[in-house]
């Protein structure tokens, strides 16, 4: 009775290993045939491929971190509260893409806009300002975010 | 592995892994806690820079970390684990040649980078940075000492920029003669002690003494330190350790420890630690102590202090076996009723595990123990801290409750991402 409580810890500790250890796939199964490419082998009838969502979602995996959205100032760019987003750090970010930022010491999810040394953020929603960064403020992009998951 | 060798070692580790997802902790002294909340483990520049030493106890020094602005964490293995995973794997793309040494170091072997070494190393440094948020120090040189020194010298001169090359003669000299026998590795205090009374008080003093004199007087490891400081490779890294003749884990508890099943569950892990520690000298050992306390600033409550020596009939470096030794000298010594506040075990009498040999009935470790404790130690020092442990050493762990001052698990767990804004954040920004 006891036990489960306490082996517990121990899912949970090897959980976390087991992510970092191999990506784990979630997969559907894919009907794959190779007729049409030349001369099939038999065991292409039982030969299936399946599909790994990672290799939509993960680009550079080291580089790769989850962050959660909160509140609506990106709606308009498609991101809602309680989204998962996808945040990629070893991409460089380009005018125009959205970034996870800190500025001034907070986290910010915002679209990046710079021409020379000025810098614009801007939020995907009429109640939110842009913010133009001047220099007294502290800035940093922590990451270019690449990808969103949301559940409907 | 060829040289020229690189060392890269993350700067203040388990610090900048805090800092990744904790913006106000930049610029800010900041101190990790080991795993009970007990003393400080880590500490960034700036908890460096106001005098905090490695290894004082937290509840000592609360009220004064406070008072000195210091923020607290307790320790996020899992955390750290992942970041070293990402950071090895972004260095692993550097170099053919690697090899993972601790958490938070790795070597590379450069041979074939030659004629761009630095510029190999700085476009690593800034990757690193740039894919994990970590930042790091390379040393470069043609032996693993020399490149341990290069990266210490590294992260002392502001002006390096995170990069030491000690290429040549000149440069090795000017770096060693900036630094202290115990600065170099696998120097401890013992052994510099020793060399100093022979006369051998500086670096180059041990670079230019005499080989066959050092073997004679300080062993092959010892002499061996001598040509890797000429620029002569000889070193394989699992020789470069400290000389020791004990080893000791032990710990103060986060709350009294009543019961002899968890105090059982502590001198395991303790051992586990510890054995952890003789096997990466590979030593062996017969005999150990096992110690348990009760709390001496509580006058008021029964006091108890107690130690009991262990030996088995044959040295030996499996945690099992240390551990069921251990466990048996603890029941000997166990009585109820009193509030024990800490507990140790200390091993003695270390021997080479490659000059072990057996009795008649008693055998040495077999090559399967072996191999099966090599793998834990190895998932261990990839992974963190008690990844792998035996379940003697308790998934529970009632005595091990303090964490206050737990960060989220930032990478690992859905459930503890981090929320941009962050909750209570001004909405403006």
């Amino acid at each position: 009775m006891a036990r489960l409580a306490q082996v517990a810890p121990f899912i949970n500790m090897f959980k976390d290993l087991a992510r970092f250890c191999r990506r784990r796939v979630a997969s559907i199964p894919l009907a794959f045939d190779r007729a049409a490419a030349g001369f099939p082998s038999p065991a292409d009838d039982y030969l299936e491929q399946r599909l790994d969502f990672n290799d939509l979602i993960i680009e550079d995996e080291a580089a790769t971190f989850v962050v959660r959205i909160r509140g609506d100032s990106m709606k308009g760019a498609g991101l809602f509260d309680g989204d998962y987003a996808v945040i990629n750090r070893a991409r460089t970010p380009t005018t125009g893409c959205i970034v996870l930022a800190i500025l001034d010491g907070e986290f910010t999810i915002k679209r990046y806009f710079h021409r020379g040394r000025d810098i614009l953020l801007q939020a995907e929603s009429p109640d939110h300002a842009d913010i133009v960064v001047t220099e007294d403020r502290s800035f940093e992009v922590w990451g270019v975010l690449r990808r969103s998951i949301r559940t409907f | 592995m060829s040289g020229p060798f690189a060392l890269v070692d993350c700067n203040n580790f388990y610090a900048s892994c805090e800092r990744l997802f904790q913006p106000e902790l930049r610029d800010k002294p900041v101190v990790v806690l080991s795993n009970n909340d007990g003393c400080v483990i880590a500490r960034s520049n700036e908890a460096k820079a106001l005098g905090i030493e490695m290894g004082v106890p937290w509840h000592l020094t609360r009220e004064r970390f406070e008072r000195l602005g210091v923020i607290v964490r307790s320790s996020n293995y899992t955390l750290y684990g992942d970041m070293s995973a990402r950071v090895m794997r972004v260095l692993a793309a550097f170099s053919p040649q690697f090899e993972v040494y601790s958490i938070d170091e790795a070597f590379l072997g450069l041979g074939g980078f030659e004629d761009r070494l630095e510029h190999h190393a700085r476009h690593l440094r800034s990757t690193v940075y740039q894919w994990t948020g970590i930042p790091v120090s390379v040393g470069i040189a043609p032996t693993k000492v020399l490149a341990k020194l290069a990266n210490k010298a590294a992260k002392k001169d502001q002006a390096s920029g995170g990069v030491r090359a000690l290429m040549t003669v000149a440069d090795q000299e000017e770096a060693l003669s900036r630094f202290q026998l115990q600065d170099l590795w696998g120097i401890a205090g013992r052994l510099s002690a020793r060399l100093q009374a022979v006369g051998i008080n500086r670096p180059l003093d041990l670079r230019d003494a005499d080989p066959r004199f050092i073997r004679e007087r300080f062993g092959v490891v010892t002499e061996r330190m001598v040509y890797e400081l000429r620029g002569i490779s000889c070193l394989a890294l699992d020789e470069v350790v400290p000389d020791r003749k004990s080893i000791i884990a032990s710990r103060s508890f986060g709350q009294p420890v009543l019961k002899l099943d968890h105090m059982r569950e502590a001198v395991v892990a303790y051992v586990s630690r510890a054995a952890e520690k003789l096997r990466r000298q590979r030593l062996a050992t017969a005999h150990l102590v096992v110690f348990i306390e009760t709390n001496p600033f509580k006058p008021a409550d029964p006091q108890r202090h107690v130690t009991c020596p262990a030996h088995l009939p044959v040295a030996t470096s499996d945690t099992g076996r240390l551990a069921g030794a251990a466990v048996l000298a603890l029941e000997s010594i166990w009585r109820d009723g009193y509030r024990y506040k800490k507990a140790g075990v200390m091993l003695l009498g270390l021997v080479p595990a490659a000059r072990v040999s057996g009795g008649l009935f008693d055998r040495p470790d077999t090559e399967a123990s072996i191999a099966r404790m090599r793998a834990m130690d190895m998932l261990n020092r990839r992974f963190g801290r008690d990844t792998v442990a035996l379940a003697g050493g308790g998934v529970r762990r009632p005595w091990k409750l303090r964490r206050e001052r737990l960060s989220n698990r930032y990478t690992t767990c859905w459930e503890e991402l981090l929320e941009v804004p962050r909750p209570g954040t001004d909405v403006r920004v």
